[in-house]
């Protein structure tokens, strides 16, 4: 196998060069094609052509009219470029072409290209802290626009947020609003595990235990409150406290508020119980640098200013 | 008594084919609509777009270009080699086994059983079925070529003969899969990751140039001519477009698979052969156009050859448009947009409807023993509408394609991106709303020919006739 090896499914260069020599074997029969029907027994204009001698089907016929000159051109002009982008771009296994170019070294040009002309603007936002850029307007622009690109998929345009993606308008947090803590949901992703409890609790247990949660907020529902509260000092405490308030560490949230991540009604809450949620904020520090991300984690804590 | 041609099976498939067009084209409509106003799914899971999509696909290249494809393929093949069609029971089982196939997928594929291999969605035992209907196809049609009464073979059987082979290997080779569940319809692909959609392409293009090129334009050289009563421009051209047709489109799968996982290589491979097959497609688009040379007056009074001619501009267009989108700089911008969509319904609805439509408005008379349809102003209000229907289709998906691809690499002077992806969806809405109307017209032209077809089977002196086999010129 050559050098240029993008060929790492086949197992032998024996298939590389089977298409390489039908490629070129191809174009060059293509060119003998229009040679050897160029010649022979045609009229020379249209105007003379001739029926061919043969007849189908009582009218069909056919003319010696030659191949349109202009038709011929365009076919070996097409032909011509096909054999000098063989040479100078990769077309085959065997050989990458004499300009060296992959589509991976374009896309690394292109990123460096684009870091070299943006790159200082994020290093210099990097100077400031989270605070303090949530103050600046041109800033906070930006890091508007980074937000429609990679957040609002899940957060909404206006990232209010939408049923199992929190809203980043309020004032609630399931992992905290501090900027560093809004940095590191942002950077590093969180999991948000809620455990399935239907199988424990039964169906009684889980119309009591929604019943005394709903509660919470002041909100009535059948059931017996006393029978929910139990279960839930037994099992929910330890994530969600025993005042209910939630736990930002583990991204437990608060029941006693009206902000409902997976919604607020009873139906909801019920499914909540007895299929647990999995709540999963992807990790963008890797994909995005430490700019861009500190310059979104900005932009998310102006949101809760407002 | 003198023998006649096999026009039974020609009939069923001529009426098939007006039935199919209006079916999938409504399905067309649907889904269109659906991308304008997504409320329109109902929340019920078999109406959803992602199964209509398929549907709509393959109803209308399968179940109403396939039964063109037979109907034409099946009087072509008889009329050219002056004889009956060979093996008729097995040309009646083809019609029946692919009406079988096209109630299957009209079940299965709302029910969500699918392959996900765009244009062969169908799942395993109905693939199996298929192959059986096209080898059965392939024996009718070769073995009547075989049995012809006069020497040469027609060009368009060339390309009937070709589209039917090639349609064969692609399917075989596409569709090999493991299946792992009859009643679950469920099969594995013999293909993995990237091989998978490079295999995908293979036959996804092919699809395009074989089932709806090489097809139709074996339709093309016969219905032509014989529309315009004058004989082929070259039978030079025809016989080294051919050649290079069949031997480029092939490669040309890659195109599909640009700045993707694929080889380098491959791509620019899949560009260059897509370039070297402007050439080759123009030549059948040369050769029917100027066919009509020293007749083109019959253009002004015969709706039929108006069809005709438009659906091969029509051809000519899409397949100048097809090399320039396989340009790698060029997919940058179009790739993933609307304009693929434009794109393939020049190709769809102005070339292989159109043509399909004049075909069937030459044909079908001349199956019930008439000489023409039961009204040529309504075939000439039908071409009009059919243009305007298509022309507001694809220049709607035009623009809106152009600016999809030009609002997506849009950036900032900060390098962010200037519009987020729901801003292009939401500049889309009034284009999909245009296509949607687009469509719209041209549904209405196929029920404005499903009246005049059903008026000419229907008229007192139409009766289902076969054509006495006359003798052959030489």
């Amino acid at each position: 196998m050559s050098e240029y090896d993008l060929m790492s499914d086949f197992t032998s260069p024996f298939w590389a060069w089977f298409i390489f020599i039908i490629t070129v074997g191809g174009i060059f029969w293509c060119f003998y094609l229009l040679l050897s029907q160029s010649k022979g027994d045609t009229a020379a204009s249209h105007e003379e052509a001739q029926p061919t001698g043969h007849k189908w089907d009582e009218t069909l016929e056919e003319l010696n009219t030659p191949l349109p000159r202009w038709w011929l051109q365009m076919f070996i002009a097409t032909n011509i470029f096909g054999l000098v982008y063989l040479v100078l771009y990769p077309g085959s296994a065997v050989f990458g072409g004499v300009l060296g170019w992959t589509s991976v070294g374009q896309y690394e040009n292109e990123r460096k290209a684009a870091d070299e002309k943006f790159g200082a603007q994020y290093v210099n936002y990097l100077k400031q802290d989270i605070t303090e850029l949530a103050q600046n307007k041109e800033a906070i622009k930006t890091g508007s626009r980074l937000f429609s690109t990679y957040c609002t998929q899940c957060h909404g345009s206006d990232a209010g947020g939408g049923p199992g993606f929190p809203n980043l308008r309020d004032s609630r947090w399931l992992w905290g609003g501090e900027p560093a803590q809004i940095k590191q949901t942002i950077y590093s992703g969180r999991m948000g595990v809620m455990p399935a409890w239907g199988e424990v609790l039964g169906d009684d247990g889980v119309k009591n235990v929604t019943a005394y949660v709903m509660s919470l907020s002041g909100r009535k529902t059948a059931g017996d409150l006393d029978a929910g509260k139990e279960k839930f000092q037994q099992l929910c405490v330890a994530c969600h406290g025993a005042e209910a308030t939630g736990n930002i560490a583990l991204g437990a949230p608060d029941l006693t508020d009206d902000s409902w991540v997976y919604g607020a009604s009873r139906r909801s809450i019920e499914k909540t119980i007895i299929e647990g949620r999995n709540g999963k904020m992807p990790a963008f520090g890797e994909f995005l640098g430490e700019g861009k991300t500190h310059l979104l984690s900005a932009y998310v804590y102006s949101l809760s200013l407002e | 008594m003198q023998e006649t041609y096999n026009y039974k099976v020609v009939r069923q498939f001529s009426i098939m084919t007006v039935v199919w067009g209006i079916v999938g084209m409504l399905v067309g409509v649907i889904i269109a609509a659906q991308l304008a106003w997504p409320a329109l799914n109902f929340d019920l899971p078999w109406l959803t777009y992602s199964r209509l999509r398929p549907l709509h696909t393959n109803a209308v290249i399968f179940a109403f270009g396939g039964s063109a494809l037979f109907a034409t393929s099946y009087y072509i093949v008889q009329r050219t080699c002056h004889t009956k069609l060979f093996a008729p029971a097995l040309a009646a089982f083809t019609f029946w086994g692919w009406q079988l196939v096209i109630l299957l997928a009209a079940v299965t594929l709302p029910l969500g059983f699918s392959t996900a291999k765009e244009y062969a969605e169908l799942e395993w035992p109905i693939d199996l079925l298929i192959t059986l209907v096209w080898v059965s196809y392939a024996i009718v049609f070769f073995g009547t070529i075989a049995t012809r009464k006069i020497k040469h073979i027609y060009v368009a059987n060339w390309f009937l003969g070709a589209f039917i082979l090639t349609v064969a290997i692609l399917h075989l080779g596409n569709s090999a899969a493991l299946p792992v569940s009859l009643t679950g319809m469920k099969s594995y692909s013999a293909y993995a990751g990237v091989q998978d959609a490079m295999i995908q392409w293979w036959y996804g293009h092919n699809a395009v140039g074989f089932f709806l090129t090489a097809g139709f334009l074996g339709m093309m050289y016969y219905f032509m001519p014989k529309a315009a009563g004058r004989p082929v421009y070259s039978y030079r051209l025809s016989v080294v477009h051919f050649w290079a047709l069949a031997f480029t489109y092939i490669w040309a799968g890659p195109h599909h698979l640009h700045y993707t996982a694929l080889p380098d290589w491959t791509q620019s491979l899949g560009m260059i052969m897509s370039l070297i097959l402007l050439a080759p497609s123009w030549g059948g688009m040369i050769n029917g156009i100027m066919t009509l040379s020293g007749a083109w007056d019959k253009l002004r009074t015969d709706p039929i050859l108006k069809f005709l001619v438009v659906s091969i501009s029509f051809y000519g267009m899409s397949t100048f448009e097809g090399p320039m989108m396989s340009i790698k700089t060029v997919n940058a911008l179009s790739h993933y947009t609307d304009w693929t969509i434009g794109h393939v319904h020049s190709g769809a609805l102005g070339w292989v409807a159109m043509i399909s439509i004049g075909s069937m408005y030459f044909l079908i008379p001349r199956l019930f023993g008439k000489t023409e349809m039961y009204s040529v102003r309504l075939i000439e209000t039908h071409f009009w509408i059919s243009t305007l229907g298509v022309v507001l289709y694809i220049a709607s998906m035009w623009i809106s394609g152009v600016m999809q691809g030009l609002m997506w690499r849009a950036t900032n002077t900060d390098g962010t991106l200037t519009y987020s992806f729901i801003e292009t969806v939401t500049a889309m809405h009034p284009f999909y709303v245009a296509r949607t109307v687009g469509g719209l017209i041209f549904l209405s032209g196929m029920l404005l020919m499903a009246y005049n077809v059903w008026k000419t089977v229907t008229a007192d002196d139409a009766s289902a006739v076969d054509a006495i086999i006359p003798e052959p010129a030489h």
